[in-house]
């Protein structure tokens, strides 16, 4: 079986001189699931950006390790499913036409039908043709998704999962969740209790604002 | 290559359904050179006044719409998206196709006013200036879109832009009008050579350190 891990080390992240996170260690191996929890601007939706290499660090260091070769830093969106409130799809386009363009611009060897059934396991078939910008925010929850699973990524990034969504939605994160690749990390940012059922372990980023940190 | 390709791809559909740069092209272009043609009115000007005056409309037209590739990405907030689904390189790579062809069409549009409108801008040496038209479309282009890139992450985009655009811009733009005079007075290909292998450098420089720097631009 191949083997995903993710190595944070002393990871640090600051804004001008605001310090949001420091020392921040812990390794996630495959099979594992992360619960990343913390006060409201603890840094929970920069970790996960770092994390999805969308942002830098400002010092410190992560990797994700496969296969025992390190993935390169510009290499890591392949491997990387996100879904996140802050993230905004494509609202001139259809759910349909999104999937399709991302496994285009992806260059995935997916048909019409994979993309139709994705779209059905997020309840949005019906509406598959319709222009996002037409979706409620439930609902462009769900397309981001589908678009997050598009690839079979081996690492899923959720941030705030479950909000926007209602108790089918909600029924569809924890079903994903669950029966997500055995293989694969799935490291999810909230605050809510709820939402700790994810998680095998939690860190609290509260725990990491001062030198004095663990 | 691909992944370039599809990007492009997505832009040019996503501008089809919005319009986000065309429309503003089309309007400047058309109150920029009626403009010019009134204040002309019948008086007689200087031939090599109007390659001056061509460059000028094309430079002015690049920057009401070429900075729209990525301002919009920022404004609507789509950035995330790309990042999560393609690598810095063929971002790049896309939004500078996708530029250079609307800045192909726009301009193709420019000289056709042109050459109609204005009966003193009469082109004799065609090889000239096609030459001068595709090197200096594919600088533009490639300037255009790294400074968009640039100034997207910005807070003043707007006004930013033309700034930072102009002094990269003007080593060419003076290039494109001294051998757009050259072609408009008849002279051979080899008086412009220089000028000609000056272009070739500039796109070739400003695309590789482009694509070079886009990367850290890109991220954060």
């Amino acid at each position: 079986m191949n083997n995903i891990q993710l190595i944070v080390k002393n990871l640090k992240k600051t804004f001008n001189r605001r310090l949001v996170f420091d020392k921040l260690s812990f390794e996630v191996r495959a099979g594992e699931r992360l619960v990343i929890t913390g006060k409201n601007g603890s840094g929970k939706s920069t970790l996960i950006k770092i994390l999805a290499g969308v942002m830098n660090e400002s010092s410190g260091s992560f990797e994700y390790i496969f296969d025992s070769g390190k993935i390169d830093r510009e290499d890591i969106y392949k491997i990387i499913g996100l879904v996140s409130p802050y993230l905004v799809l494509y609202d001139e386009f259809s759910a349909f036409e999104n999937l399709k363009l991302f496994a285009k611009i992806r260059n995935l060897k997916i048909d019409d039908d994979k993309i139709n059934q994705i779209l059905e396991k997020a309840g949005l078939f019906n509406r598959r043709n319709d222009l996002v910008r037409t979706y409620s925010s439930g609902m462009k929850q769900r397309v981001k998704y589908a678009s997050a699973i598009l690839h079979d990524p081996l690492v899923l990034l959720l941030d705030e999962p479950t909000s926007n969504l209602d108790i089918e939605g909600k029924d569809f994160v924890d079903e994903l969740v669950q029966n997500f690749r055995k293989d694969g990390i799935v490291v999810v940012a909230t605050n809510e209790t709820q939402d700790f059922k994810y998680g095998q372990r939690i860190i609290n980023l509260d725990d990491y604002k001062n030198n004095q940190s663990k | 290559m691909k992944r370039a390709y599809y990007i492009f791809y997505k832009d040019f559909s996503s501008e089809l359904r919005m319009r986000f740069a065309l429309n503003a092209l089309i309007m400047f272009v058309i109150v920029a050179v009626s403009t010019i043609l009134f204040s002309l009115a019948n008086e007689k000007v200087n031939q090599n006044v109007y390659a001056g005056m061509f460059w000028v409309v094309v430079f002015f037209s690049a920057m009401s719409g070429l900075s729209r590739t990525f301002v919009s990405e920022e404004e609507r907030g789509t950035t995330l998206i790309l990042s999560l689904i393609a690598n810095p390189i063929s971002i790049f790579i896309g939004k500078f196709l996708f530029n250079l062809v609307l800045l192909f069409f726009i301009n193709t549009i420019i000289a056709f006013l042109y050459m109609i409108l204005f009966q003193d801008f009469s082109i004799q040496n065609w090889d000239s200036f096609l030459l001068a038209f595709i090197l200096g479309n594919i600088g533009i282009a490639g300037s255009s879109t790294i400074i968009a890139a640039i100034i997207s992450k910005a807070n003043v985009k707007g006004t930013l832009y033309p700034v930072l655009a102009f002094p990269v811009l003007l080593p060419l733009i003076l290039m494109l009008i001294e051998i757009t005079k050259s072609a408009m007075e008849g002279n051979p290909i080899s008086d412009v050579e220089a000028e000609l292998m000056v272009l070739i450098s500039y796109d070739i420089i400003m695309i590789t350190a482009s694509v070079l720097v886009f990367d850290i631009i890109w991220r954060d």
